[in-house]
């Protein structure tokens, strides 16, 4: 089984998030980056499923800072190759980026074909589309998203269950090779001590890909007008004190309203 | 031939969803400003009855396919990108929703069109259309313009009151044909039924809601204690179920369940759109997290920055001690 698990650096949301003087884009430089949650279950997905069947796991992830601690814990979790692509850049411009991915996927020897295609369903800065998708559609390939499990891969399709709402879910089959959204892998991202990340650092090598054609993370046929922390119709009302002042007041709030 | 603004309506077991009338009613607001007609297309196999719900529109669209009956995005978006090439609409707006995840972004790479995210409100300006967007977890909204036709919007829950876009008016209907690939590279084998859970939480007068502020399978009990004291359930939000600290039956938001207690109590919960979506309607909300910036505070009616892990002992020893 061949799977290749495409993942992506985007700003860590817990951090605060600064609107740069343009007014237009998040101030970068103030950024911390980390993997896409959702991009962190596709591998994990991945390495589940090179468990089951057997085979290789590749990742790609576009170059960013900080994408060598994503690609060394990736090889130190189990990846089998971990490839940086050069030449393409995250943030907003998501059909772009897809675009160059899958252009390079397609002009790197050795990394198509594979069955699968793994990345996150959504990450936070998905303006201009999806990932997962896009990439589908660029190489051809059936897609589908909010995945939580591939149950069955046999005769070139596999059975994955995707998430509908309410906690429904549905069965799909699709056909191999294809691309899949996935939204939560079976089991929790697995953890992996920093030493086995040190000694990956050590001994795995990152392999370096350029894209054919260099794309800026630029949006098409959308232009940004403004970026602003969200309008909101009305605050929270913010309660002080110690931990037994606060508590005293939520009581007295909630005595007030016959909850209690 | 005047513009048209497309609203695509979405079905879940045989029902039009909320969002999609909530779609219509902004329609209905871009058309009305920008001088287009609404026209609601009903993407489906043998729902033509459904048509007539969909008064808000001028006319309804109704694509009829048996392949259609099937919630597979990439065989929705062929069908509406076929139909859009036949009519080009000025505008698409879809619904964001898991069963439609993907379709908006399809749809967009088929017609070579920009689609956008996330959108929580659109607007026509000077014969331009701009939207207005959720993006970083709820942290940042950004607005963009359209520079290329047809706009497609992904449209996120709670744009407009759904019921503004309900109408008792019998919309004109058209049958529209189709023509999908015969074999689908993508086949539905079978829904599944959610997992009992061992309460209906949407019952619940008062619910204590965990994210992953929690931090630990241990600190749960905290949570715990304090639904017990309170006289609530515990529920949460989507890492705490993925860590399997709490059963699926207890996710609340997009995937999870939609409720509306009297007390929502949200600790360490940052207030994402997808779990917003599943409580913002609720009587009262409070809010315990340790950012003061989390997009939660924008929901709730009371807000403390706190650790959750402090404040929740203290919280349920006064409950205790009020309660006698
Ligand atoms: C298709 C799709 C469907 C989804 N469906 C759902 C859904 O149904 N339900 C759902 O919930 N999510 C859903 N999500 C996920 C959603 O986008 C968010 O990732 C998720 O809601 C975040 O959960 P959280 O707030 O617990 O975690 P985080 O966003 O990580 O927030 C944790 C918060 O805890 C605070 N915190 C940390 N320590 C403490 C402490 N000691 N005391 C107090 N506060 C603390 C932090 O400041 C932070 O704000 C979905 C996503 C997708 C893409």
């Amino acid at each position: 089984m061949n799977l290749l698990v495409l993942m992506r650096m985007v700003p860590d949301v817990v951090e605060e998030l600064e609107i740069a003087p343009d007014g237009k884009s998040l101030d970068r430089e103030a950024l911390r980056l980390i993997a896409s949650e959702s991009d962190d279950h596709a591998l994990e997905e991945a390495l589940l499923l090179k468990e089951r069947y057997g085979g290789k796991v590749t990742v790609v992830v576009p170059d960013a800072p900080e994408v060598g601690d994503l690609l060394y814990t990736a090889a130190a979790k189990g990846a089998d190759r971990v490839i940086r692509l050069r030449g393409i850049k995250t943030g907003l411009g998501v059909a772009a980026l897809a675009r160059s991915c899958a252009a390079a996927l397609q002009a790197t020897p050795g990394l198509l074909p594979v069955n699968l295609i793994l990345t996150g369903t959504q990450a936070i800065e998905d303006l201009d589309g999806l990932v997962a998708p896009l990439v589908a559609h660029h190489l051809g390939l059936p897609y589908i998203g909010v995945v939580t499990a591939v149950t069955e891969i046999a005769d070139g399709k596999a059975s994955v269950v995707k998430e509908f709402q309410a906690g429904y879910r549905g069965e799909f089959q699709i056909a191999l090779p294809a691309v899949l959204g996935v939204q939560s892998a079976e089991k929790p991202p697995r953890y992996v001590p920093v030493a086995k990340v040190r000694a990956a650092m050590k001994s795995v090598k990152i392999e370096e890909c350029e894209v054919p054609q260099p794309t800026p993370a630029a949006l098409e046929g959308i232009e940004v007008l403004a970026m602003s922390k969200p309008e909101v119709a009305g605050r929270a009302a913010m309660l002080e004190g110690s931990p037994e002042e606060v508590a005293g007041k939520l009581c007295d709030l909630l005595a007030e309203r016959g909850l209690l | 031939m005047a513009a048209s603004i497309w609203v695509v309506v979405e079905q879940w077991q045989g029902q039009i969803t909320d969002i999609s009338f909530e779609a219509l009613a902004l329609g209905r607001e871009v058309a009305d400003t920008s001088k287009a007609t609404l026209e609601a297309v009903l993407p489906g196999h043998q729902c033509a009855a459904l048509a007539e719900q969909l008064g808000c529109a001028d006319s309804v669209l109704c694509a009829d396919h048996p392949a259609l009956a099937e919630p597979v995005p990439e065989t929705h978006a062929a069908a509406l990108a076929e139909l859009a090439r036949q009519r080009q609409p000025r505008a698409i707006l879809i619904p964001v929703t898991n069963t439609a995840m993907g379709v908006s972004t399809l749809l967009g790479a088929l017609l070579d069109a920009p689609a956008v995210n996330f959108a929580i409100d659109l607007k026509a300006t000077d014969g331009t259309l701009e939207a207005r967007c959720v993006l970083y977890g709820g942290k940042v909204e950004t607005r963009v313009r359209f520079s290329k036709q047809p706009a497609i919007i992904g449209l996120w829950p709670g744009a407009r009151p759904a019921d503004q876009g309900r109408s008792d008016r019998k919309p004109a209907v058209e049958q529209v044909q189709v023509s999908l690939p015969s074999e689908a590279r993508v086949r539905l084998k079978r829904y599944i039924e959610p997992e009992a859970g061992e309460v209906d939480l949407t019952r619940e007068d008062i619910l204590v809601a965990v994210g992953r502020g929690i931090q630990s399978k241990d600190n749960m009990e905290l949570a715990e204690e304090l639904a017990r004291a309170l006289g609530g359930e515990l529920c949460g939000s989507r890492p705490v179920v993925d860590q399997g600290w709490l059963p699926l039956s207890r996710q609340i938001g997009k995937s999870g369940l939609t409720v509306k207690p009297k007390l929502y109590l949200a600790l360490g919960i940052s207030g994402a759109p997808e779990h917003v979506e599943g409580m913002k309607n609720s009587g009262l909300i409070v809010a315990v997290n340790t950012d003061p910036q989390a997009p939660i505070f924008n929901v709730a009616h009371y807000g403390v920055v706190a650790d959750a892990l402090e404040l929740v002992p203290a919280l349920t020893e006064a409950v205790r001690a009020r309660k006698g």
